[in-house]
């Protein structure tokens, strides 16, 4: 529940420059839909707002206090990666508790707002199932889920409903429309896909194509 | 700036000083354990009368001498005799396949007393303590590494290559000479660098098998320290091996390189079952012979524990625990104590190469350059014999204010040394194959990057460890080189007093020998086959 703002992110590797000179800003609780081609550089873009890869150039705004000097842990940006990056060795429920334990809330506590969380994401009683035995539409909901558990000022999704099936994609696409607007969250959804931008984003930005983003 | 990946945001770094706190434990040891002996027996070997003296003996030239040549018929002959298996293991499908390979590398891991002693029990009295003997054990010890090597790239050589060149009026035998095994020389060439290496330093299997006037470097060091006192011209016969060791590892490096062709290796030809008659009995001849040869060495150590001049008896295994040989009579050399002595420097040994490898791969897998330099300076110790490192702590350790000859921890640190390089390669994989993004995950969760590390990182460590700490413990129950030098009376180990038993005369102390060795073989085929199965599954 932050305004954020990206100015001037560039970032260079291998030879190629990945990001050139990228703007981006979204209003508190906006959800911005970021569209491009495939290498457009959309996941370097989220992963420069987490402070997981250093740009180039350019800064990443946090309700108008520059934060690219931190790192990823104290900028209260909550991250869905594409693959999901759920831990293999913790249970369903100790995933979607990380977050909250790192916040040092007590296990009783935590466990029962895990608990509370994996409701929300009709996951209902999956809590001691290993990650590894869920399919790809419980993982995908399980990442959701432990990245809002921590309540981020901003949500970055990567791709979240690439590579479901057809039914599930659809019935995902409102799920998750739906939590974002429940928790208020500001939120960045990187996807190719224009009907799945609509449905859940206030606006679409396209990458890669030039003076769009500007 | 010309990277393959972006640049990862340095505040999310691993601080400095975890990791150097990692390394400092690992590095110490390093430092303290290896280091300062190699450079004590530098320092013994340089002084020039030293020099001159050992390489004017004749003794020195007739060792380096035999040294030399039955590492090279040991060599040529393990080549020689695997071929055969390993063709039939890497191109056919037969019964009881994947146990004749498990056979040869469980075979391969025994410890090289047991090996002596297998040979000692199976040969008859007038060829043991013979050269042949020495020879025949070498070979039956390096078979897996033929079969495997050579096998491995056999079986990816595709077949219809053989038939092209039988097209072409290739005779059976000159498919073999001009086709299969020029594919095959790198493989064979590695494969003969490792056989010799290992029988150059052999050092147990002679220490048992061999008579007392057959030297190998390795054996005339332990002689010239431990025996004679000299302490002078073991480190400059040390050092002596260690030249030749570096001059085949180079040569072996240079030939693979210059012969390794871009070997067109499809994926895996499939094995066929044998089709013809006589291609059924070839199959079946050499797979029964190899199976026969890998297993007659064990069955001979087991049974000849029951054997008696008089008879069949259990009493080699029923008086293991009595060391009085006749009334009021007493030998030095205490089975039962042997046993209690191995299992107890095991679990030290095995406690400290677990801590320090998991430390060392941590911190390897943490840092850059500077982690690969404890990488290489950990691996030192298996570069280096057992035999040098053994006898470097030997003239290290005995003077104040570090003597520590008698401490009980000194054994299981030099076998720690020894089995700390297993551990960090079965840890260090599975460390550099987690995804950065899983740790990147865990700090967009709020967790700094101590923490992320900790929940993430470490907990990969405990599966790969648990076969470090088996392999570690194999190591340590089988060592025989470096404690040749470190134990003190009192404190043998099973090797050492297998060594003992079978230089003795007397049925019941041989029979009690080839007791020892039986149960120090189930040890290790048991933790190896533990090994085996946890790698299995992941």
């Amino acid at each position: 529940m932050s305004r954020l703002d990206v100015a001037g992110v560039t970032v260079v590797f291998d030879g190629t420059t990945v990001l050139d000179d990228v703007d981006i800003s979204v209003a508190d609780g906006e959800v911005v839909a970021l569209l491009g081609p495939s290498g457009s550089g959309k996941s370097t873009l989220l992963r420069v707002i987490a402070g997981i890869i250093a740009p180039d150039a350019g800064t990443v705004s946090l309700d108008g206090v520059d934060v690219s000097a931190l790192p990823t842990h104290r900028r209260g940006i909550g991250m869905v990666f594409q693959d999901n990056q759920l831990f293999p060795h913790r249970s369903t429920l100790d995933n979607v508790a990380f977050g909250l334990k790192m916040a040092g809330v007590g296990r009783r506590e935590r466990d029962a707002a895990a608990a509370d969380w994996l409701a929300r994401v009709g996951l209902d009683g999956f809590g001691s199932r290993p990650v590894t035995e869920l399919s790809g539409g419980e993982a995908k909901r399980v990442a959701l889920a432990r990245t809002l558990a921590t309540r981020p000022a901003v949500v970055l999704l990567d791709e979240p409903l690439t590579g479901l099936d057809r039914e599930l994609h659809d019935r995902l696409t409102v799920e998750v429309s739906d939590i974002l607007r429940a928790a208020g969250a500001t939120a960045i959804l990187v996807t190719h896909d224009r009907d799945e931008a609509a449905a859940i984003a206030d606006r679409t930005v396209t990458l890669g194509a030039p003076g769009t983003h500007r | 700036m010309d990277e393959r990946r972006p640049r990862l945001n340095p505040a999310n770094r691993l601080p400095r000083r975890l990791v150097a706190l990692l390394a400092v434990g690992p590095a110490t040891a390093l430092a303290v354990f290896f280091l300062w002996p190699f450079a004590t027996l530098l320092a013994e070997a340089v002084d020039g009368r030293a020099v001159g003296d050992t390489l004017r003996r004749g003794t020195t030239w007739r060792v380096v001498w035999f040294t030399a040549w039955q590492a090279v018929v040991s060599t040529v002959a393990t080549i020689a005799v695997g071929l055969a298996p390993a063709h039939v293991i890497a191109r056919y499908r037969f019964r009881g396949r994947r146990l004749l390979v498990g056979l040869l590398t469980a075979v391969f891991v025994l410890p090289t007393v047991v090996m002596g002693a297998a040979f000692l029990a199976l040969l008859p009295t007038s060829l043991d303590r013979t050269v042949w003997a020495v020879i025949a054990a070498h070979v039956v010890f390096n078979l897996a590494v033929v079969i495997r090597m050579v096998g491995a790239v056999w079986e990816h050589l595709p077949p219809d290559m053989e038939a092209a060149a039988a097209t072409l009026g290739a005779s059976r035998r000159r498919v073999v000479t001009e086709v299969s095994l020029p594919l095959l020389r790198p493989a064979l060439t590695a494969a003969a660098a490792i056989v010799f290496l290992f029988t150059f330093t052999s050092f147990g299997v002679i220490r048992v098998l061999a008579a007392p006037g057959t030297r190998t470097i390795e054996v005339e060091v332990w002689r010239r320290a431990t025996q004679l006192g000299d302490v002078g011209g073991a480190a400059v016969l040390s050092l002596l091996q260690l030249t030749v060791l570096v001059v085949v590892v180079g040569w072996s490096a240079r030939t693979q390189r210059r012969h390794s062709r871009a070997l067109d290796l499809r994926p895996e030809a499939p094995r066929r079952a044998a089709r013809t008659r006589a291609e059924r009995s070839t199959v079946a001849a050499i797979g029964s012979a190899t199976a026969l040869v890998a297993t007659m060495p064990l069955v001979a150590l087991a049974v000849r524990s029951f054997s008696t001049p008089t008879g069949w008896s259990s009493s080699a295994w029923t008086n293991l625990g009595r060391t009085e040989i006749r009334p009021g009579i007493r030998l030095g050399i205490d089975p039962v104590a042997a046993l209690t002595n191995s299992v107890r420097t095991a679990l030290w040994a095995t406690l400290f190469a677990v801590v320090l490898g998991a430390l060392a791969s941590l911190a390897i897998a943490a840092a850059g350059r500077a982690g690969r330099l404890l990488d290489v300076g950990l691996m030192l110790p298996i570069g280096t014999s057992a035999v040098t490192i053994g006898f470097g702590m030997l003239i290290a350790f005995d003077t104040a204010p570090f003597d520590w000859r008698a401490s009980w921890w000194l054994v299981p640190v030099g076998h720690a040394l020894i089995a700390i390089p297993f551990v960090i390669r079965t840890t260090i994989g599975v460390l550099r194959s987690v995804d950065p993004m899983l740790g990147a995950a865990a700090t967009t969760l709020g967790a700094n990057p101590t923490r992320a590390w900790w929940e993430v990182v470490v907990p990969m460590l405990w599966r790969p460890l648990a076969v470090g700490a088996a392999l570690a413990a194999a190591i340590s129950l089988g060592e025989f080189g470096a404690t040749s030098f470190l134990s003190r009376s009192g404190g043998e180990t099973i090797p050492i007093a297998i060594e003992r038993l079978l230089g003795r005369t007397g049925s019941l102390l041989q029979a009690q020998g080839y007791a020892l060795a039986t149960i120090l073989a189930a040890a290790t085929i048991v933790l190896v086959t533990i090994v085996d199965r946890v790698q299995e599954r992941t």
